[in-house]
Protein backbone atom coordinates (compact mmCIF):
# COMPACT_ATOMS: atom_id res chain seq x y z
CA UNK A 1 0.00 0.00 0.00
CA UNK A 2 1.44 3.33 -1.03
CA UNK A 3 1.47 6.06 -3.56
CA UNK A 4 0.67 4.91 -7.09
CA UNK A 5 2.96 5.63 -10.01
CA UNK A 6 1.06 7.85 -12.41
CA UNK A 7 0.26 7.52 -16.11
CA UNK A 8 -0.30 10.86 -17.81
CA UNK A 9 -1.57 11.09 -21.38
CA UNK A 10 -0.48 14.26 -23.15
CA UNK A 11 -2.52 16.19 -25.71
CA UNK A 12 -0.88 18.55 -28.18
CA UNK A 13 -3.40 21.30 -28.84
CA UNK A 14 -3.35 24.02 -31.46
CA UNK A 15 -6.13 26.61 -31.67
CA UNK A 16 -8.35 24.45 -29.51
CA UNK A 17 -7.90 21.25 -31.52
CA UNK A 18 -5.77 18.21 -30.84
CA UNK A 19 -3.23 18.18 -33.63
CA UNK A 20 -1.38 14.91 -33.48
CA UNK A 21 -4.54 12.99 -34.10
CA UNK A 22 -6.28 10.68 -31.71
CA UNK A 23 -8.15 7.59 -32.69
CA UNK A 24 -10.98 6.35 -30.52
CA UNK A 25 -13.69 4.39 -32.25
CA UNK A 26 -16.52 5.69 -30.17
CA UNK A 27 -16.09 9.41 -29.78
CA UNK A 28 -17.86 11.94 -31.88
CA UNK A 29 -15.04 14.36 -32.45
CA UNK A 30 -11.50 13.04 -32.26
CA UNK A 31 -10.09 16.56 -32.50
CA UNK A 32 -11.85 17.95 -29.44
CA UNK A 33 -9.42 17.98 -26.50
CA UNK A 34 -12.24 17.97 -23.96
CA UNK A 35 -13.81 14.85 -25.38
CA UNK A 36 -10.45 13.12 -25.55
CA UNK A 37 -9.49 14.14 -22.02
CA UNK A 38 -12.82 12.79 -20.77
CA UNK A 39 -12.18 9.50 -22.49
CA UNK A 40 -8.76 9.21 -20.87
CA UNK A 41 -10.21 10.10 -17.50
CA UNK A 42 -12.80 7.33 -17.86
CA UNK A 43 -10.06 4.89 -18.82
CA UNK A 44 -8.24 5.68 -15.58
CA UNK A 45 -5.62 8.26 -16.56
CA UNK A 46 -4.13 9.73 -13.39
CA UNK A 47 -3.70 13.24 -14.77
CA UNK A 48 -3.95 15.03 -18.10
CA UNK A 49 -1.26 17.22 -19.63
CA UNK A 50 -2.38 19.75 -22.19
CA UNK A 51 0.44 21.09 -24.30
CA UNK A 52 -0.57 24.25 -26.12
CA UNK A 53 1.39 24.75 -29.32
CA UNK A 54 -0.72 27.66 -30.54
CA UNK A 55 1.41 30.48 -31.85
CA UNK A 56 -1.02 33.36 -32.26
CA UNK A 57 -2.37 35.61 -29.55
CA UNK A 58 -6.01 35.04 -30.60
CA UNK A 59 -5.37 31.33 -30.48
CA UNK A 60 -4.29 31.64 -26.87
CA UNK A 61 -7.74 32.91 -25.97
CA UNK A 62 -9.17 29.74 -27.48
CA UNK A 63 -6.82 27.77 -25.26
CA UNK A 64 -8.20 29.45 -22.15
CA UNK A 65 -11.74 28.48 -23.16
CA UNK A 66 -10.66 24.93 -23.88
CA UNK A 67 -9.05 24.65 -20.45
CA UNK A 68 -12.24 26.03 -18.90
CA UNK A 69 -14.39 23.47 -20.66
CA UNK A 70 -12.01 20.68 -19.74
CA UNK A 71 -11.90 21.64 -16.08
CA UNK A 72 -15.69 21.61 -15.93
CA UNK A 73 -15.87 18.02 -17.14
CA UNK A 74 -12.67 16.27 -16.17
CA UNK A 75 -12.08 15.66 -12.47
CA UNK A 76 -8.45 14.65 -12.36
CA UNK A 77 -5.47 17.02 -12.20
CA UNK A 78 -4.82 19.05 -15.31
CA UNK A 79 -1.45 20.52 -16.29
CA UNK A 80 -1.19 23.14 -19.01
CA UNK A 81 2.10 23.78 -20.76
CA UNK A 82 3.25 25.80 -23.72
CA UNK A 83 3.55 29.57 -23.90
CA UNK A 84 3.77 30.12 -20.13
CA UNK A 85 6.11 33.12 -19.95
CA UNK A 86 4.85 35.38 -17.20
CA UNK A 87 2.80 35.31 -14.04
CA UNK A 88 -0.26 36.58 -15.91
CA UNK A 89 -0.16 33.49 -18.14
CA UNK A 90 -0.13 31.31 -15.03
CA UNK A 91 -2.94 33.19 -13.37
CA UNK A 92 -5.07 32.93 -16.52
CA UNK A 93 -4.58 29.16 -16.77
CA UNK A 94 -5.18 28.52 -13.07
CA UNK A 95 -8.29 30.67 -13.14
CA UNK A 96 -9.51 28.72 -16.13
CA UNK A 97 -9.22 25.56 -14.03
CA UNK A 98 -5.72 24.18 -14.59
CA UNK A 99 -4.14 22.67 -11.48
CA UNK A 100 -0.55 23.09 -12.59
CA UNK A 101 1.35 24.88 -15.32
CA UNK A 102 4.46 23.68 -17.01
CA UNK A 103 7.20 26.21 -17.67
CA UNK A 104 9.75 25.40 -20.32
CA UNK A 105 11.88 27.77 -22.35
CA UNK A 106 10.98 30.75 -20.19
CA UNK A 107 12.84 29.08 -17.33
CA UNK A 108 15.98 28.76 -19.41
CA UNK A 109 16.03 32.43 -20.28
CA UNK A 110 14.80 33.80 -16.96
CA UNK A 111 15.19 31.25 -14.16
CA UNK A 112 13.98 33.86 -11.61
CA UNK A 113 10.57 33.47 -13.22
CA UNK A 114 10.30 30.02 -11.64
CA UNK A 115 11.00 31.50 -8.22
CA UNK A 116 8.51 34.31 -8.72
CA UNK A 117 5.86 31.86 -9.91
CA UNK A 118 6.43 29.46 -7.01
CA UNK A 119 6.28 32.30 -4.49
CA UNK A 120 3.10 33.67 -5.97
CA UNK A 121 1.18 30.48 -6.75
CA UNK A 122 2.88 27.78 -4.65
CA UNK A 123 5.35 25.11 -5.71
CA UNK A 124 2.57 22.54 -5.98
CA UNK A 125 1.38 24.08 -9.24
CA UNK A 126 4.75 24.82 -10.85
CA UNK A 127 6.12 22.13 -13.12
CA UNK A 128 9.39 22.82 -14.90
CA UNK A 129 9.78 21.05 -18.23
CA UNK A 130 13.29 20.04 -19.22
CA UNK A 131 14.33 18.75 -22.63
CA UNK A 132 17.57 16.83 -22.21
CA UNK A 133 19.86 15.09 -24.64
CA UNK A 134 23.06 13.18 -24.12
CA UNK A 135 26.09 15.17 -25.26
CA UNK A 136 28.91 12.99 -23.95
CA UNK A 137 30.73 10.86 -26.48
CA UNK A 138 31.02 7.10 -26.18
CA UNK A 139 33.67 6.32 -23.59
CA UNK A 140 33.24 9.64 -21.78
CA UNK A 141 31.39 10.04 -18.49
CA UNK A 142 27.65 10.50 -19.15
CA UNK A 143 26.60 14.09 -19.57
CA UNK A 144 23.27 15.52 -20.66
CA UNK A 145 22.49 19.05 -21.74
CA UNK A 146 19.34 21.16 -21.82
CA UNK A 147 17.99 21.84 -25.29
CA UNK A 148 15.41 24.39 -26.41
CA UNK A 149 13.34 24.92 -29.54
CA UNK A 150 11.97 21.42 -29.70
CA UNK A 151 15.32 19.84 -28.98
CA UNK A 152 17.23 21.69 -31.71
CA UNK A 153 19.22 24.27 -29.75
CA UNK A 154 21.77 23.24 -27.14
CA UNK A 155 22.21 25.63 -24.20
CA UNK A 156 25.42 24.38 -22.61
CA UNK A 157 23.51 23.82 -19.36
CA UNK A 158 24.03 20.53 -17.57
CA UNK A 159 20.65 18.81 -17.25
CA UNK A 160 21.10 17.39 -13.76
CA UNK A 161 22.48 20.64 -12.32
CA UNK A 162 19.67 22.51 -14.03
CA UNK A 163 17.02 20.27 -12.50
CA UNK A 164 18.53 20.83 -9.04
CA UNK A 165 18.56 24.55 -9.62
CA UNK A 166 14.92 24.58 -10.73
CA UNK A 167 13.87 22.69 -7.60
CA UNK A 168 15.87 25.04 -5.39
CA UNK A 169 13.97 27.94 -7.02
CA UNK A 170 10.65 26.32 -6.20
CA UNK A 171 9.69 23.86 -8.95
CA UNK A 172 7.27 21.33 -7.43
CA UNK A 173 7.72 18.75 -10.16
CA UNK A 174 10.05 18.09 -13.10
CA UNK A 175 8.73 17.03 -16.50
CA UNK A 176 11.77 15.47 -18.13
CA UNK A 177 11.69 14.85 -21.86
CA UNK A 178 14.52 12.68 -23.04
CA UNK A 179 15.01 10.24 -25.83
CA UNK A 180 17.38 7.40 -26.40
CA UNK A 181 17.43 8.24 -30.06
CA UNK A 182 15.85 11.24 -31.71
CA UNK A 183 12.23 10.79 -32.61
CA UNK A 184 12.49 7.04 -32.43
CA UNK A 185 10.03 5.23 -30.25
CA UNK A 186 12.88 3.64 -28.40
CA UNK A 187 12.07 4.69 -24.86
CA UNK A 188 13.31 7.25 -22.38
CA UNK A 189 16.98 7.93 -21.84
CA UNK A 190 17.06 5.99 -18.57
CA UNK A 191 20.44 7.38 -17.54
CA UNK A 192 19.32 10.98 -17.33
CA UNK A 193 15.93 10.01 -15.95
CA UNK A 194 17.56 8.18 -13.09
CA UNK A 195 20.24 10.82 -12.52
CA UNK A 196 17.62 13.56 -12.17
CA UNK A 197 15.15 11.44 -10.18
CA UNK A 198 17.89 10.68 -7.68
CA UNK A 199 19.20 14.24 -7.59
CA UNK A 200 15.95 16.02 -6.73
CA UNK A 201 13.43 15.46 -3.96
CA UNK A 202 10.33 16.39 -5.99
CA UNK A 203 8.43 14.05 -8.33
CA UNK A 204 9.87 13.48 -11.82
CA UNK A 205 7.67 12.72 -14.82
CA UNK A 206 9.47 10.82 -17.57
CA UNK A 207 8.49 11.72 -21.12
CA UNK A 208 9.62 11.14 -24.69
CA UNK A 209 10.01 8.25 -27.05
CA UNK A 210 7.54 5.80 -25.52
CA UNK A 211 6.87 3.04 -28.05
CA UNK A 212 5.71 0.15 -25.89
CA UNK A 213 4.68 -0.78 -22.38
CA UNK A 214 8.15 -1.94 -21.38
CA UNK A 215 9.36 1.61 -21.90
CA UNK A 216 6.87 2.78 -19.26
CA UNK A 217 8.02 0.06 -16.86
CA UNK A 218 11.70 0.87 -17.48
CA UNK A 219 11.09 4.57 -16.82
CA UNK A 220 9.68 3.73 -13.38
CA UNK A 221 11.94 0.87 -12.35
CA UNK A 222 15.26 1.80 -13.91
CA UNK A 223 14.67 5.51 -14.39
CA UNK A 224 13.11 5.84 -10.90
CA UNK A 225 10.49 8.22 -12.28
CA UNK A 226 7.34 8.92 -10.29
CA UNK A 227 5.12 9.23 -13.34
CA UNK A 228 5.26 8.52 -17.06
CA UNK A 229 3.85 10.70 -19.78
CA UNK A 230 2.96 9.41 -23.23
CA UNK A 231 1.02 10.54 -26.24
CA UNK A 232 0.97 8.47 -29.38
CA UNK A 233 0.81 4.98 -27.90
CA UNK A 234 -2.49 5.94 -26.30
CA UNK A 235 -3.81 8.20 -29.02
CA UNK A 236 -3.81 5.49 -31.64
CA UNK A 237 -5.19 2.80 -29.38
CA UNK A 238 -1.96 0.85 -29.65
CA UNK A 239 -2.45 0.36 -25.93
CA UNK A 240 -5.18 1.50 -23.63
CA UNK A 241 -4.47 3.01 -20.24
CA UNK A 242 -5.92 -0.01 -18.37
CA UNK A 243 -3.65 -2.29 -20.42
CA UNK A 244 -0.66 -0.18 -19.55
CA UNK A 245 -1.57 -0.15 -15.86
CA UNK A 246 -2.18 -3.88 -15.68
CA UNK A 247 1.14 -4.51 -17.36
CA UNK A 248 2.95 -2.20 -14.95
CA UNK A 249 1.23 -3.91 -12.05
CA UNK A 250 2.34 -7.31 -13.33
CA UNK A 251 5.89 -5.99 -13.17
CA UNK A 252 5.50 -5.06 -9.53
CA UNK A 253 4.65 -1.37 -9.93
CA UNK A 254 1.91 0.11 -7.76
CA UNK A 255 -0.80 1.71 -9.93
CA UNK A 256 -4.33 3.01 -9.48
CA UNK A 257 -6.70 0.50 -11.11
CA UNK B 1 -32.81 23.64 -4.24
CA UNK B 2 -29.95 23.52 -1.82
CA UNK B 3 -27.12 26.01 -1.65
CA UNK B 4 -23.48 25.69 -0.72
CA UNK B 5 -21.06 28.44 0.16
CA UNK B 6 -17.48 27.81 -0.95
CA UNK B 7 -15.51 30.22 1.20
CA UNK B 8 -13.23 32.32 -0.96
CA UNK B 9 -10.31 33.90 0.88
CA UNK B 10 -8.25 34.41 -2.22
CA UNK B 11 -6.06 31.36 -1.90
CA UNK B 12 -6.05 29.11 -4.92
CA UNK B 13 -8.41 28.14 -7.58
CA UNK B 14 -11.97 27.42 -6.52
CA UNK B 15 -13.19 26.79 -10.01
CA UNK B 16 -12.53 23.04 -9.82
CA UNK B 17 -14.39 22.45 -6.60
CA UNK B 18 -17.33 24.57 -7.75
CA UNK B 19 -17.51 22.69 -11.06
CA UNK B 20 -17.29 19.33 -9.34
CA UNK B 21 -20.20 20.25 -7.03
CA UNK B 22 -22.29 21.39 -10.00
CA UNK B 23 -21.38 18.19 -11.80
CA UNK B 24 -22.54 15.85 -9.03
CA UNK B 25 -25.71 17.81 -8.33
CA UNK B 26 -26.84 19.78 -11.38
CA UNK B 27 -28.80 22.84 -10.30
CA UNK B 28 -27.15 23.18 -6.90
CA UNK B 29 -26.45 26.81 -6.01
CA UNK B 30 -22.71 27.15 -5.52
CA UNK B 31 -21.73 30.50 -4.00
CA UNK B 32 -18.03 31.22 -4.11
CA UNK B 33 -17.94 33.96 -1.50
CA UNK B 34 -16.39 35.49 1.59
CA UNK B 35 -19.51 37.46 2.48
CA UNK B 36 -20.56 36.42 6.02
CA UNK B 37 -24.25 36.83 5.20
CA UNK B 38 -23.99 34.52 2.19
CA UNK B 39 -22.13 31.95 4.26
CA UNK B 40 -24.84 32.24 6.93
CA UNK B 41 -27.60 31.83 4.34
CA UNK B 42 -26.10 28.76 2.68
CA UNK B 43 -27.34 25.29 3.57
CA UNK B 44 -23.81 23.92 3.52
CA UNK B 45 -20.33 25.35 3.86
CA UNK B 46 -17.08 24.27 2.25
CA UNK B 47 -13.69 25.57 3.36
CA UNK B 48 -11.07 24.93 0.68
CA UNK B 49 -7.45 26.07 0.61
CA UNK B 50 -4.18 25.61 -1.20
CA UNK B 51 -0.80 27.16 -0.71
CA UNK B 52 1.24 28.08 2.30
CA UNK B 53 -0.53 28.05 5.68
CA UNK B 54 0.88 31.41 6.81
CA UNK B 55 -0.67 33.19 3.82
CA UNK B 56 -3.90 31.23 4.20
CA UNK B 57 -4.24 32.03 7.91
CA UNK B 58 -3.40 35.69 7.30
CA UNK B 59 -6.18 36.00 4.74
CA UNK B 60 -8.61 33.96 6.85
CA UNK B 61 -8.10 36.42 9.73
CA UNK B 62 -7.99 39.56 7.59
CA UNK B 63 -11.28 38.75 5.89
CA UNK B 64 -13.03 37.56 9.04
CA UNK B 65 -13.34 34.05 7.65
CA UNK B 66 -12.29 32.73 11.10
CA UNK B 67 -15.56 34.00 12.58
CA UNK B 68 -17.58 32.69 9.64
CA UNK B 69 -16.04 29.24 10.05
CA UNK B 70 -16.69 29.19 13.80
CA UNK B 71 -20.30 30.24 13.24
CA UNK B 72 -20.85 27.68 10.47
CA UNK B 73 -19.43 24.83 12.55
CA UNK B 74 -21.54 25.82 15.55
CA UNK B 75 -24.70 26.18 13.43
CA UNK B 76 -24.92 22.44 12.86
CA UNK B 77 -25.09 22.66 9.09
CA UNK B 78 -22.91 20.33 7.03
CA UNK B 79 -19.35 21.62 6.86
CA UNK B 80 -16.52 20.24 4.71
CA UNK B 81 -12.85 21.25 4.91
CA UNK B 82 -10.47 20.36 2.10
CA UNK B 83 -6.64 20.31 2.19
CA UNK B 84 -5.47 23.52 3.90
CA UNK B 85 -9.14 23.92 4.88
CA UNK B 86 -8.61 20.78 6.99
CA UNK B 87 -5.20 21.81 8.35
CA UNK B 88 -6.49 25.27 9.34
CA UNK B 89 -8.89 23.67 11.83
CA UNK B 90 -6.01 22.35 13.96
CA UNK B 91 -4.12 24.14 16.76
CA UNK B 92 -0.84 24.67 15.07
CA UNK B 93 1.18 24.04 11.90
CA UNK B 94 4.94 23.57 11.64
CA UNK B 95 4.90 25.19 8.19
CA UNK B 96 6.52 28.64 7.71
CA UNK B 97 8.44 28.31 10.99
CA UNK B 98 5.27 27.70 12.93
CA UNK B 99 1.80 29.18 12.49
CA UNK B 100 -1.12 29.23 14.88
CA UNK B 101 -4.24 27.87 13.24
CA UNK B 102 -7.93 28.14 14.15
CA UNK B 103 -7.72 25.63 16.99
CA UNK B 104 -11.14 24.07 16.54
CA UNK B 105 -9.65 20.64 17.19
CA UNK B 106 -6.56 19.54 19.10
CA UNK B 107 -3.98 18.45 16.60
CA UNK B 108 -0.85 19.49 14.78
CA UNK B 109 0.19 19.90 11.18
CA UNK B 110 3.64 18.40 10.69
CA UNK B 111 6.27 18.28 7.94
CA UNK B 112 6.90 14.98 6.18
CA UNK B 113 10.62 15.59 6.59
CA UNK B 114 13.56 15.45 4.26
CA UNK B 115 14.44 11.88 5.15
CA UNK B 116 11.28 9.97 4.42
CA UNK B 117 11.68 6.34 3.38
CA UNK B 118 9.38 3.52 2.34
CA UNK B 119 9.56 0.03 3.88
CA UNK B 120 12.26 -1.00 1.41
CA UNK B 121 14.38 1.99 2.41
CA UNK B 122 13.86 4.00 -0.77
CA UNK B 123 13.70 7.73 -0.26
CA UNK B 124 10.23 9.19 -0.80
CA UNK B 125 9.63 12.47 -2.59
CA UNK B 126 8.03 15.42 -0.84
CA UNK B 127 5.43 16.77 -1.66
CA UNK B 128 3.30 13.66 -1.32
CA UNK B 129 1.82 14.05 -4.79
CA UNK B 130 -0.51 11.62 -6.51
CA UNK B 131 -3.03 8.90 -5.78
CA UNK B 132 -2.84 7.11 -2.45
CA UNK B 133 -5.10 4.68 -0.67
CA UNK B 134 -7.31 5.94 2.11
CA UNK B 135 -8.18 3.66 4.96
CA UNK B 136 -11.66 4.51 6.27
CA UNK B 137 -11.33 4.31 10.04
CA UNK B 138 -15.00 4.69 10.80
CA UNK B 139 -18.36 4.44 9.12
CA UNK B 140 -19.62 7.79 8.03
CA UNK B 141 -22.29 9.06 5.61
CA UNK B 142 -19.53 10.73 3.55
CA UNK B 143 -17.84 7.38 2.89
CA UNK B 144 -21.13 5.90 1.71
CA UNK B 145 -20.69 3.93 -1.54
CA UNK B 146 -16.91 4.45 -1.59
CA UNK B 147 -14.92 1.26 -1.28
CA UNK B 148 -12.48 1.17 1.60
CA UNK B 149 -8.88 1.82 0.47
CA UNK B 150 -10.01 3.71 -2.62
CA UNK B 151 -7.36 6.03 -3.99
CA UNK B 152 -7.69 9.80 -3.74
CA UNK B 153 -5.48 12.54 -5.16
CA UNK B 154 -3.12 14.28 -2.76
CA UNK B 155 -0.67 17.13 -3.04
CA UNK B 156 0.86 18.33 0.23
CA UNK B 157 4.11 18.47 2.18
CA UNK B 158 2.54 18.79 5.64
CA UNK B 159 0.17 16.33 7.27
CA UNK B 160 -2.34 16.39 10.10
CA UNK B 161 -1.93 14.42 13.29
CA UNK B 162 -5.09 14.62 15.37
CA UNK B 163 -4.70 14.49 19.14
CA UNK B 164 -7.97 12.61 19.61
CA UNK B 165 -8.14 9.24 17.92
CA UNK B 166 -11.95 9.33 18.11
CA UNK B 167 -12.01 12.14 15.52
CA UNK B 168 -10.04 10.24 12.89
CA UNK B 169 -12.21 9.22 9.95
CA UNK B 170 -9.47 8.17 7.54
CA UNK B 171 -5.75 7.46 7.45
CA UNK B 172 -3.07 7.04 4.84
CA UNK B 173 0.57 5.96 4.72
CA UNK B 174 3.51 7.64 3.07
CA UNK B 175 6.66 6.71 4.89
CA UNK B 176 4.62 7.16 8.08
CA UNK B 177 0.94 6.89 8.99
CA UNK B 178 -1.07 10.11 9.11
CA UNK B 179 -4.64 11.35 9.34
CA UNK B 180 -6.38 12.30 6.12
CA UNK B 181 -10.00 12.63 7.23
CA UNK B 182 -11.75 13.69 10.40
CA UNK B 183 -15.36 13.67 11.49
CA UNK B 184 -17.03 15.54 14.34
CA UNK B 185 -20.79 16.10 14.43
CA UNK B 186 -21.65 18.24 11.37
CA UNK B 187 -18.04 18.62 10.29
CA UNK B 188 -15.99 16.47 7.95
CA UNK B 189 -12.57 17.41 6.67
CA UNK B 190 -10.12 15.78 4.29
CA UNK B 191 -6.50 16.25 3.27
CA UNK B 192 -6.96 14.96 -0.29
CA UNK B 193 -8.70 16.74 -3.15
CA UNK B 194 -12.10 15.12 -3.79
CA UNK B 195 -12.65 17.49 -6.72
CA UNK B 196 -9.60 15.93 -8.42
CA UNK B 197 -10.16 12.33 -7.36
CA UNK B 198 -12.51 11.22 -10.11
CA UNK B 199 -15.29 8.77 -9.09
CA UNK B 200 -14.26 8.32 -5.46
CA UNK B 201 -13.92 12.06 -4.96
CA UNK B 202 -17.10 12.95 -6.82
CA UNK B 203 -18.98 10.38 -4.75
CA UNK B 204 -17.71 11.99 -1.55
CA UNK B 205 -18.86 15.42 -2.75
CA UNK B 206 -22.23 13.99 -3.70
CA UNK B 207 -22.50 12.39 -0.26
CA UNK B 208 -21.70 15.77 1.28
CA UNK B 209 -24.48 17.44 -0.73
CA UNK B 210 -26.90 14.77 0.46
CA UNK B 211 -25.77 14.80 4.09
CA UNK B 212 -27.99 16.32 6.77
CA UNK B 213 -25.00 16.93 9.05
CA UNK B 214 -25.88 14.32 11.61
CA UNK B 215 -23.28 11.87 12.84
Amino acid sequence: MGLAKRIIPCLDVENGRVVKGVKFLDIRDAGDPVEIARRYEQQGADEITFLDITASHEGRETTVHTVERMAAEVFIPLTVGGGIRECDDIRRMLNAGADKVSINTAAVFTPEFVQKAADRFGSQCIVVAIDAKKVSLPGEADRWEIFTHGGRKPTGLDAVEWAEKMVSLGAGEILLTSMDQDGMKSGFDLGVTRAISEAVNVPVIASGGVGNLDHLVDGIIEGKADAVLAASIFHFNEYTIPEAKRYMQSRGIEVRL
Amino acid sequence: MSSIAVIDYGMGNLHSVAKALEHVQPGVDVWVTADPQRVRDADRVLLPGVGAIRDCMAEIRRLGVDAEVAEAIASGKPFLGICVGFQALMDFSEENNGVDCLGHFPGKVKFFGHQLNDEAGNQLKVPHMGWNQVNQSLEHPLWHGIENKSRFYFVHSYYVKLAQQALVAGTCEYGLPFDVAMAHKNLFAVQFHPEKSQQAGLKLLQNFLNWDGSF
